[in-house]
Protein backbone atom coordinates (compact mmCIF):
# COMPACT_ATOMS: atom_id res chain seq x y z
CA UNK A 1 0.00 0.00 0.00
CA UNK A 2 2.41 2.48 1.26
CA UNK A 3 5.86 1.80 -0.78
CA UNK A 4 9.00 4.20 -0.22
CA UNK A 5 12.26 2.76 -1.95
CA UNK A 6 16.01 4.07 -1.22
CA UNK A 7 14.96 7.34 0.29
CA UNK A 8 17.77 9.77 0.80
CA UNK A 9 18.05 12.58 2.77
CA UNK A 10 20.40 15.29 3.67
CA UNK A 11 19.97 18.42 6.00
CA UNK A 12 22.97 20.77 3.96
CA UNK A 13 25.92 18.54 4.75
CA UNK A 14 24.25 16.20 7.37
CA UNK A 15 22.95 12.84 5.39
CA UNK A 16 20.31 12.09 7.57
CA UNK A 17 18.19 9.43 5.00
CA UNK A 18 21.34 6.84 3.44
CA UNK A 19 18.45 5.03 1.57
CA UNK A 20 15.37 3.85 3.57
CA UNK A 21 13.16 1.41 2.29
CA UNK A 22 10.03 0.21 3.79
CA UNK A 23 6.61 -1.76 2.51
CA UNK A 24 3.64 -1.13 4.44
CA UNK A 25 0.44 -3.72 3.42
CA UNK A 26 -2.66 -2.43 3.95
CA UNK A 27 -3.77 -3.27 7.63
CA UNK A 28 -0.13 -3.78 8.65
CA UNK A 29 1.10 -1.79 11.73
CA UNK A 30 4.83 -0.94 11.59
CA UNK A 31 7.16 0.07 14.35
CA UNK A 32 9.96 2.32 13.36
CA UNK A 33 12.50 1.88 16.23
CA UNK A 34 16.12 3.12 17.02
CA UNK A 35 18.26 5.65 18.86
CA UNK A 36 17.06 9.13 19.25
CA UNK A 37 18.54 11.23 16.16
CA UNK A 38 18.47 8.19 13.90
CA UNK A 39 16.52 9.92 11.17
CA UNK A 40 13.17 8.22 12.06
CA UNK A 41 10.66 11.24 12.78
CA UNK A 42 12.69 12.58 9.54
CA UNK A 43 11.36 9.45 7.50
CA UNK A 44 7.89 9.93 8.76
CA UNK A 45 7.88 13.66 7.84
CA UNK A 46 8.89 13.00 4.41
CA UNK A 47 6.45 10.11 4.16
CA UNK A 48 4.16 12.95 5.12
CA UNK A 49 5.88 15.57 2.70
CA UNK A 50 6.88 17.81 5.66
CA UNK A 51 9.83 16.91 4.47
CA UNK A 52 10.79 16.94 0.55
CA UNK A 53 12.98 14.30 -0.05
CA UNK A 54 16.79 14.20 -1.70
CA UNK A 55 16.33 11.04 -4.18
CA UNK A 56 14.00 8.03 -4.08
CA UNK A 57 10.56 6.78 -4.41
CA UNK A 58 7.26 7.00 -2.46
CA UNK A 59 4.10 5.85 -3.61
CA UNK A 60 0.76 5.10 -1.82
CA UNK A 61 -1.86 2.84 -3.49
CA UNK A 62 -0.94 4.05 -7.08
CA UNK A 63 -0.19 7.47 -6.94
CA UNK A 64 3.24 8.42 -7.20
CA UNK A 65 4.45 11.22 -4.38
CA UNK A 66 7.61 10.99 -6.24
CA UNK A 67 10.13 9.41 -8.71
CA UNK A 68 13.86 9.72 -9.94
CA UNK A 69 13.29 9.88 -13.57
CA UNK A 70 16.38 10.43 -15.87
CA UNK A 71 18.30 10.16 -12.46
CA UNK A 72 16.66 13.16 -11.17
CA UNK A 73 13.90 13.78 -8.53
CA UNK A 74 10.50 14.32 -9.46
CA UNK A 75 7.42 15.30 -7.32
CA UNK A 76 3.77 14.50 -8.84
CA UNK A 77 1.77 17.74 -9.74
CA UNK A 78 -0.30 19.69 -6.84
CA UNK A 79 -3.79 17.17 -7.85
CA UNK A 80 -1.47 13.50 -7.36
CA UNK A 81 -0.02 15.11 -3.92
CA UNK A 82 -3.08 16.36 -2.43
CA UNK A 83 -4.97 12.87 -3.11
CA UNK A 84 -2.40 11.56 -1.16
CA UNK A 85 -2.39 13.66 1.97
CA UNK A 86 -6.06 13.03 2.37
CA UNK A 87 -4.71 9.12 2.82
CA UNK A 88 -2.65 9.99 5.13
CA UNK A 89 -3.17 11.10 9.15
CA UNK A 90 -0.42 12.01 11.25
CA UNK A 91 -0.42 12.62 15.24
CA UNK A 92 2.53 14.44 16.19
CA UNK A 93 4.50 13.81 19.97
CA UNK A 94 3.50 17.96 20.76
CA UNK A 95 -0.24 17.35 19.23
CA UNK A 96 -0.81 20.31 17.38
CA UNK A 97 -4.20 21.06 18.62
CA UNK A 98 -5.77 24.15 17.41
CA UNK A 99 -5.69 25.89 20.77
CA UNK A 100 -8.73 28.77 19.59
CA UNK A 101 -11.17 25.75 18.48
CA UNK A 102 -12.82 24.02 20.82
CA UNK A 103 -12.09 20.01 20.83
CA UNK A 104 -14.93 19.31 18.58
CA UNK A 105 -14.07 21.97 16.68
CA UNK A 106 -10.63 20.61 16.01
CA UNK A 107 -11.95 17.21 14.84
CA UNK A 108 -14.76 18.63 12.13
CA UNK A 109 -12.84 21.99 11.02
CA UNK A 110 -10.56 19.88 8.04
CA UNK A 111 -13.72 17.53 7.40
CA UNK A 112 -15.94 20.55 6.57
CA UNK A 113 -13.49 22.92 5.20
CA UNK A 114 -11.36 20.28 3.36
CA UNK A 115 -13.78 17.52 2.41
CA UNK A 116 -16.93 20.18 2.04
CA UNK A 117 -18.64 17.74 4.53
CA UNK A 118 -21.97 19.01 5.64
CA UNK A 119 -21.17 20.18 9.25
CA UNK A 120 -23.79 18.12 10.57
CA UNK A 121 -21.92 15.20 9.49
CA UNK A 122 -18.95 16.17 10.52
CA UNK A 123 -20.19 16.86 13.78
CA UNK A 124 -21.89 13.29 14.25
CA UNK A 125 -18.74 11.76 13.02
CA UNK A 126 -16.54 13.87 15.17
CA UNK A 127 -18.89 13.13 18.42
CA UNK A 128 -18.80 9.32 17.51
CA UNK A 129 -14.83 9.26 17.39
CA UNK A 130 -14.83 11.42 20.78
CA UNK A 131 -17.03 8.89 22.15
CA UNK A 132 -14.48 5.78 20.95
CA UNK A 133 -11.43 7.60 22.43
CA UNK A 134 -12.83 8.32 25.68
CA UNK A 135 -13.26 11.63 25.58
CA UNK A 136 -17.11 12.51 24.42
CA UNK A 137 -17.63 14.60 27.33
CA UNK A 138 -14.56 16.93 25.95
CA UNK A 139 -16.42 18.03 22.97
CA UNK A 140 -16.92 21.73 24.25
CA UNK A 141 -13.26 22.21 26.17
CA UNK A 142 -10.45 23.79 24.32
CA UNK A 143 -7.38 22.13 24.49
CA UNK A 144 -5.33 23.86 27.15
CA UNK A 145 -8.59 22.25 29.47
CA UNK A 146 -7.06 18.96 28.88
CA UNK A 147 -4.48 16.67 30.24
CA UNK A 148 -1.33 15.64 27.84
CA UNK A 149 -3.18 12.13 27.54
CA UNK A 150 -6.75 13.45 26.70
CA UNK A 151 -4.98 16.10 24.00
CA UNK A 152 -3.34 13.09 21.92
CA UNK A 153 -7.02 11.10 22.24
CA UNK A 154 -8.10 13.87 20.84
CA UNK A 155 -5.27 14.45 17.63
CA UNK A 156 -5.75 11.12 17.04
CA UNK A 157 -9.42 11.27 16.75
CA UNK A 158 -8.79 14.73 14.69
CA UNK A 159 -6.80 12.38 12.15
CA UNK A 160 -9.39 10.14 11.59
CA UNK A 161 -12.00 11.99 11.40
CA UNK A 162 -10.48 12.71 7.52
CA UNK A 163 -10.94 9.10 6.92
CA UNK A 164 -7.08 8.33 6.22
CA UNK A 165 -6.44 4.84 5.14
CA UNK A 166 -2.84 5.24 6.65
CA UNK A 167 -1.82 6.65 10.26
CA UNK A 168 1.92 7.65 10.99
CA UNK A 169 2.58 8.42 15.03
CA UNK A 170 5.91 10.44 15.45
CA UNK A 171 6.31 9.08 18.78
CA UNK A 172 3.06 9.93 19.75
CA UNK A 173 3.40 9.55 24.09
CA UNK A 174 7.08 10.63 24.49
CA UNK A 175 5.53 13.97 25.86
CA UNK A 176 3.45 12.39 27.88
CA UNK A 177 3.81 11.48 31.67
CA UNK A 178 4.13 7.65 32.72
CA UNK A 179 0.58 7.57 34.23
CA UNK A 180 -0.47 8.90 31.14
CA UNK A 181 0.89 7.07 27.82
CA UNK A 182 -1.44 3.63 28.78
CA UNK A 183 -4.58 5.44 27.66
CA UNK A 184 -3.26 6.30 24.05
CA UNK A 185 -1.38 3.35 23.65
CA UNK A 186 -4.97 2.02 24.21
CA UNK A 187 -6.57 3.98 21.66
CA UNK A 188 -4.03 2.85 19.20
CA UNK A 189 -4.25 -0.47 20.04
CA UNK A 190 -7.63 -0.63 19.51
CA UNK A 191 -6.98 0.70 15.86
CA UNK A 192 -4.62 -1.98 15.60
CA UNK A 193 -7.53 -4.12 16.16
CA UNK A 194 -9.96 -2.52 13.87
CA UNK A 195 -6.77 -3.33 10.80
CA UNK A 196 -5.91 0.09 10.60
CA UNK A 197 -2.53 0.84 8.77
CA UNK A 198 -0.20 1.94 10.68
CA UNK A 199 3.82 3.50 10.96
CA UNK A 200 4.47 4.31 14.13
CA UNK A 201 7.72 5.54 15.49
CA UNK A 202 8.22 4.71 19.22
CA UNK A 203 9.89 4.16 22.03
CA UNK A 204 7.76 1.92 23.92
CA UNK A 205 9.30 -1.28 23.38
CA UNK A 206 6.73 -3.27 24.89
CA UNK A 207 4.20 -1.46 22.36
CA UNK A 208 6.43 -2.26 19.46
CA UNK A 209 6.88 -6.05 20.16
CA UNK A 210 2.88 -6.98 21.07
CA UNK A 211 1.00 -4.55 18.75
CA UNK A 212 3.42 -3.93 15.57
CA UNK A 213 2.86 -6.82 13.20
CA UNK A 214 6.45 -5.85 11.85
CA UNK A 215 9.50 -3.84 13.61
CA UNK A 216 12.08 -1.48 11.80
CA UNK A 217 15.15 -0.70 13.52
CA UNK A 218 16.76 2.12 12.17
CA UNK A 219 20.17 3.30 13.22
CA UNK A 220 21.92 6.34 11.37
CA UNK A 221 19.54 7.10 8.82
CA UNK A 222 19.85 3.02 8.02
CA UNK A 223 18.07 -0.15 8.52
CA UNK A 224 19.65 -2.05 10.49
CA UNK A 225 16.92 -4.73 10.83
CA UNK A 226 13.31 -5.62 9.53
CA UNK A 227 10.92 -8.47 10.42
CA UNK A 228 8.53 -9.51 12.79
CA UNK A 229 8.14 -8.25 16.42
CA UNK A 230 8.90 -11.61 17.32
CA UNK A 231 12.90 -11.94 15.34
CA UNK A 232 13.93 -8.32 15.90
CA UNK A 233 13.40 -8.52 19.71
CA UNK A 234 14.79 -12.31 19.70
CA UNK A 235 17.68 -11.28 17.57
CA UNK A 236 21.06 -12.26 17.55
CA UNK A 237 22.38 -9.23 14.99
CA UNK A 238 24.84 -7.23 18.08
CA UNK A 239 23.44 -3.44 17.30
CA UNK A 240 19.79 -4.56 17.33
CA UNK A 241 20.34 -6.30 20.79
CA UNK A 242 22.59 -3.26 21.82
CA UNK A 243 19.63 -1.11 21.55
CA UNK A 244 16.64 -3.00 22.28
CA UNK A 245 18.46 -4.29 25.54
CA UNK A 246 19.41 -0.48 26.22
CA UNK A 247 15.84 0.44 25.48
CA UNK A 248 14.26 -1.96 27.59
CA UNK A 249 16.13 -0.20 30.32
CA UNK B 1 -6.69 83.68 34.43
CA UNK B 2 -9.94 84.51 33.12
CA UNK B 3 -13.26 82.10 32.98
CA UNK B 4 -15.30 82.36 30.22
CA UNK B 5 -16.73 79.52 29.38
CA UNK B 6 -17.37 77.43 32.99
CA UNK B 7 -19.39 79.94 34.20
CA UNK B 8 -21.83 80.49 31.46
CA UNK B 9 -23.26 76.90 30.22
CA UNK B 10 -24.42 78.56 26.73
CA UNK B 11 -21.09 79.81 25.88
CA UNK B 12 -19.87 76.19 26.95
CA UNK B 13 -22.50 74.53 24.64
CA UNK B 14 -21.48 76.75 22.15
CA UNK B 15 -17.73 76.29 22.27
CA UNK B 16 -18.39 71.99 22.85
CA UNK B 17 -19.88 72.06 19.51
CA UNK B 18 -17.45 73.98 17.29
CA UNK B 19 -15.17 71.13 19.04
CA UNK B 20 -17.01 68.15 18.67
CA UNK B 21 -16.43 69.23 14.74
CA UNK B 22 -13.17 68.94 15.51
CA UNK B 23 -13.76 65.60 17.12
CA UNK B 24 -15.59 64.18 13.78
CA UNK B 25 -12.56 65.11 12.02
CA UNK B 26 -10.48 63.20 14.64
CA UNK B 27 -12.43 60.40 14.64
CA UNK B 28 -11.84 59.99 10.45
CA UNK B 29 -8.55 60.40 10.72
CA UNK B 30 -8.52 57.46 13.28
CA UNK B 31 -10.84 55.16 11.49
CA UNK B 32 -9.46 55.43 7.95
CA UNK B 33 -5.80 55.30 9.47
CA UNK B 34 -7.20 51.92 11.07
CA UNK B 35 -8.74 51.15 7.67
CA UNK B 36 -5.67 51.51 5.80
CA UNK B 37 -2.76 50.50 7.83
CA UNK B 38 -3.83 47.01 9.75
CA UNK B 39 -4.38 45.40 5.96
CA UNK B 40 -1.42 47.03 4.74
CA UNK B 41 0.83 46.32 7.95
CA UNK B 42 -0.44 42.78 7.09
CA UNK B 43 1.26 42.82 3.76
CA UNK B 44 4.40 44.57 5.15
CA UNK B 45 4.61 42.19 7.23
CA UNK B 46 4.37 38.90 4.91
CA UNK B 47 7.14 40.96 2.70
CA UNK B 48 9.38 41.68 5.59
CA UNK B 49 8.87 37.51 6.09
CA UNK B 50 9.50 36.90 2.51
CA UNK B 51 12.80 34.62 2.01
CA UNK B 52 13.19 36.55 -0.79
CA UNK B 53 15.84 39.07 -0.14
CA UNK B 54 14.55 41.10 -3.05
CA UNK B 55 11.33 41.65 -1.29
CA UNK B 56 12.25 41.61 2.37
CA UNK B 57 15.14 44.35 2.35
CA UNK B 58 13.32 47.07 0.98
CA UNK B 59 10.29 46.02 3.16
CA UNK B 60 13.07 46.32 6.17
CA UNK B 61 14.65 49.52 4.67
CA UNK B 62 10.53 51.11 4.73
CA UNK B 63 9.69 50.08 8.34
CA UNK B 64 14.14 51.33 9.47
CA UNK B 65 12.54 54.23 7.59
CA UNK B 66 9.02 55.15 9.32
CA UNK B 67 10.03 53.91 12.81
CA UNK B 68 13.46 55.90 12.80
CA UNK B 69 12.25 59.28 11.65
CA UNK B 70 9.61 61.70 13.67
CA UNK B 71 6.04 61.15 12.51
CA UNK B 72 5.71 65.00 11.86
CA UNK B 73 8.41 64.99 9.50
CA UNK B 74 6.91 62.23 7.27
CA UNK B 75 3.77 64.11 7.47
CA UNK B 76 5.51 67.68 6.64
CA UNK B 77 7.22 65.69 4.20
CA UNK B 78 4.52 64.20 2.55
CA UNK B 79 2.37 67.29 2.45
CA UNK B 80 5.06 69.50 0.54
CA UNK B 81 6.09 66.53 -1.73
CA UNK B 82 2.59 64.88 -2.61
CA UNK B 83 1.92 69.01 -3.17
CA UNK B 84 4.78 69.69 -5.94
CA UNK B 85 4.50 65.96 -7.19
CA UNK B 86 1.16 65.36 -8.20
CA UNK B 87 -0.96 66.75 -11.00
CA UNK B 88 -3.22 67.58 -8.42
CA UNK B 89 -3.81 69.70 -4.77
CA UNK B 90 -4.05 66.36 -2.34
CA UNK B 91 -6.22 67.45 0.29
CA UNK B 92 -4.76 67.95 3.72
CA UNK B 93 -7.15 65.32 4.75
CA UNK B 94 -5.62 63.01 2.73
CA UNK B 95 -1.97 63.75 3.21
CA UNK B 96 -2.46 63.24 6.91
CA UNK B 97 -4.50 59.86 6.52
CA UNK B 98 -1.59 59.00 4.21
CA UNK B 99 1.10 59.36 6.01
CA UNK B 100 -0.32 57.72 9.11
CA UNK B 101 -1.56 54.63 7.20
CA UNK B 102 2.46 54.56 6.21
CA UNK B 103 3.80 55.11 9.60
CA UNK B 104 1.18 53.12 11.31
CA UNK B 105 1.47 49.97 8.87
CA UNK B 106 5.36 49.83 9.75
CA UNK B 107 4.66 49.47 13.33
CA UNK B 108 1.81 47.17 12.76
CA UNK B 109 3.73 45.13 10.63
CA UNK B 110 6.91 44.34 13.29
CA UNK B 111 3.64 43.45 15.87
CA UNK B 112 2.26 40.90 13.35
CA UNK B 113 5.43 39.43 12.55
CA UNK B 114 5.84 38.92 16.03
CA UNK B 115 2.76 37.54 16.33
CA UNK B 116 3.18 35.46 13.14
CA UNK B 117 6.43 33.85 14.78
CA UNK B 118 4.76 33.15 17.89
CA UNK B 119 2.39 30.62 16.45
CA UNK B 120 4.54 27.29 16.71
CA UNK B 121 5.53 25.97 13.12
CA UNK B 122 3.51 22.73 14.39
CA UNK B 123 0.31 24.38 14.06
CA UNK B 124 1.19 24.94 10.19
CA UNK B 125 2.59 21.53 9.79
CA UNK B 126 -0.91 20.31 11.31
CA UNK B 127 -2.87 22.47 8.80
CA UNK B 128 -0.70 20.76 6.10
CA UNK B 129 -1.18 16.97 6.95
CA UNK B 130 -4.95 17.66 7.61
CA UNK B 131 -4.93 18.66 3.58
CA UNK B 132 -5.58 22.50 4.49
CA UNK B 133 -4.11 24.43 1.30
CA UNK B 134 -1.52 27.15 2.71
CA UNK B 135 -4.33 30.21 2.34
CA UNK B 136 -6.83 28.24 4.95
CA UNK B 137 -4.45 27.16 6.78
CA UNK B 138 -3.17 31.15 7.03
CA UNK B 139 -6.78 32.13 7.78
CA UNK B 140 -8.31 29.52 9.72
CA UNK B 141 -5.23 28.38 11.89
CA UNK B 142 -2.47 30.80 12.18
CA UNK B 143 -4.47 34.32 11.92
CA UNK B 144 -6.79 33.40 14.91
CA UNK B 145 -3.75 32.70 16.88
CA UNK B 146 -1.89 35.85 15.56
CA UNK B 147 -4.70 38.10 16.73
CA UNK B 148 -5.19 37.09 20.41
CA UNK B 149 -1.03 37.19 20.21
CA UNK B 150 -1.17 41.10 19.29
CA UNK B 151 -4.06 42.40 20.53
CA UNK B 152 -2.23 43.66 23.83
CA UNK B 153 0.06 45.49 21.54
CA UNK B 154 -2.01 46.66 19.17
CA UNK B 155 -4.47 48.37 21.87
CA UNK B 156 -0.88 50.15 22.79
CA UNK B 157 -0.79 51.28 19.13
CA UNK B 158 -4.51 52.13 18.36
CA UNK B 159 -4.17 54.22 21.74
CA UNK B 160 -0.93 56.25 20.62
CA UNK B 161 -2.79 56.78 17.35
CA UNK B 162 -6.11 58.75 18.94
CA UNK B 163 -3.30 61.43 20.35
CA UNK B 164 -1.13 61.38 17.35
CA UNK B 165 -3.96 62.40 15.15
CA UNK B 166 -3.09 65.97 16.68
CA UNK B 167 0.11 66.04 14.23
CA UNK B 168 -2.74 66.81 11.70
CA UNK B 169 -2.69 70.42 13.10
CA UNK B 170 1.04 71.15 11.59
CA UNK B 171 -0.22 71.20 8.28
CA UNK B 172 -3.52 72.83 9.04
CA UNK B 173 -6.02 69.63 9.14
CA UNK B 174 -8.97 71.42 11.08
CA UNK B 175 -9.13 68.34 13.48
CA UNK B 176 -9.64 68.82 17.49
CA UNK B 177 -5.79 70.06 18.32
CA UNK B 178 -6.05 72.81 15.60
CA UNK B 179 -9.75 73.67 16.79
CA UNK B 180 -8.36 73.85 20.57
CA UNK B 181 -5.60 76.58 19.85
CA UNK B 182 -7.64 78.70 17.74
CA UNK B 183 -10.35 78.99 20.12
CA UNK B 184 -7.66 79.17 23.05
CA UNK B 185 -5.85 82.10 21.16
CA UNK B 186 -8.81 83.73 19.86
CA UNK B 187 -10.62 83.75 23.56
CA UNK B 188 -6.87 84.14 25.29
CA UNK B 189 -8.55 81.63 27.49
CA UNK B 190 -7.31 78.06 28.50
CA UNK B 191 -10.60 76.62 29.09
CA UNK B 192 -10.43 75.21 25.20
CA UNK B 193 -7.76 72.86 26.31
CA UNK B 194 -9.37 71.51 28.88
CA UNK B 195 -12.21 70.65 26.85
CA UNK B 196 -9.99 68.95 23.84
CA UNK B 197 -7.94 66.99 27.13
CA UNK B 198 -11.54 65.58 28.34
CA UNK B 199 -12.62 65.04 24.60
CA UNK B 200 -9.38 63.08 24.20
CA UNK B 201 -9.92 61.46 26.87
CA UNK B 202 -13.00 60.70 26.30
CA UNK B 203 -12.06 58.83 22.87
CA UNK B 204 -9.52 56.90 24.35
CA UNK B 205 -11.23 55.55 26.97
CA UNK B 206 -14.34 54.16 24.21
CA UNK B 207 -11.12 52.91 22.35
CA UNK B 208 -9.58 51.15 25.48
CA UNK B 209 -12.62 49.83 26.20
CA UNK B 210 -13.42 48.16 22.83
CA UNK B 211 -10.13 47.14 22.91
CA UNK B 212 -10.26 45.06 26.28
CA UNK B 213 -13.65 43.80 25.49
CA UNK B 214 -12.28 42.50 22.37
CA UNK B 215 -9.31 41.02 24.05
CA UNK B 216 -11.27 39.21 26.24
CA UNK B 217 -13.38 37.83 23.98
CA UNK B 218 -10.60 36.54 21.53
CA UNK B 219 -8.54 35.05 25.09
CA UNK B 220 -8.96 31.01 24.34
CA UNK B 221 -6.91 30.40 26.44
CA UNK B 222 -9.25 31.58 29.67
CA UNK B 223 -12.25 30.06 28.80
N1 LIG C 1 14.90 20.65 10.09
C1 LIG C 1 16.14 20.13 10.32
N2 LIG C 1 17.23 20.82 9.98
C2 LIG C 1 18.46 20.33 10.18
N3 LIG C 1 18.71 19.12 10.73
C3 LIG C 1 17.66 18.38 11.10
C4 LIG C 1 16.32 18.85 10.91
N4 LIG C 1 15.46 17.89 11.38
C5 LIG C 1 16.24 16.89 11.84
N5 LIG C 1 17.55 17.17 11.66
C6 LIG C 1 18.68 16.28 12.01
O1 LIG C 1 18.43 15.03 11.44
C7 LIG C 1 18.86 14.01 12.30
C8 LIG C 1 17.74 13.02 12.52
O2 LIG C 1 16.74 13.64 13.27
P1 LIG C 1 15.34 12.94 13.57
O3 LIG C 1 14.74 12.48 12.29
O4 LIG C 1 14.53 13.91 14.37
O5 LIG C 1 15.75 11.71 14.47
P2 LIG C 1 14.86 10.79 15.41
O6 LIG C 1 13.42 11.10 15.16
O7 LIG C 1 15.23 9.39 15.04
O8 LIG C 1 15.28 11.11 16.81
C9 LIG C 1 19.37 14.65 13.56
O9 LIG C 1 20.77 14.73 13.46
C10 LIG C 1 18.77 16.02 13.50
O10 LIG C 1 19.62 16.95 14.11
MG1 LIG D 1 12.02 11.92 16.53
Amino acid sequence: MLNAENVRKRFAANEVLRGISLNVEKGEVVSLIGPSGSGKSTFLRCLNRLETIDEGTITLDDDVMCEMRGGALHYADSKTLRRITLKMGMVFQSFNLFPHMTVLRNLTDAPVAVRRLPRSQAEEKARMLLAKVGLADKADSYPHQLSGGQSQRVAIARALCMDPEIMCFDEPTSALDPELTQEVLNVMQDLAKEKMTMVVVTHEMRFARNVSDRVVLIENGGIVEEGTAEQVFTSQNPRTRQFIGEAQG
Amino acid sequence: MSIKYFNDPARLWGLTKIMLGGVQVTLGIFVLTLILSIPLGMLVALGRMSKRKALSTPVSFYIYIMRGTPLMLQVLFFWFFLSQSLPFKPSRFAVVVFSFALNYAAYFAEIFRGGIQAVPVGQREAGQVLGYTRVQTFFRIIVPQVVRNVLPAVTNEIITLVKDTALGSIIAVVELMSIAKKQVSNSTSIEPYVVAILLYLLLNGIAERLCKTAERKMDYLRR
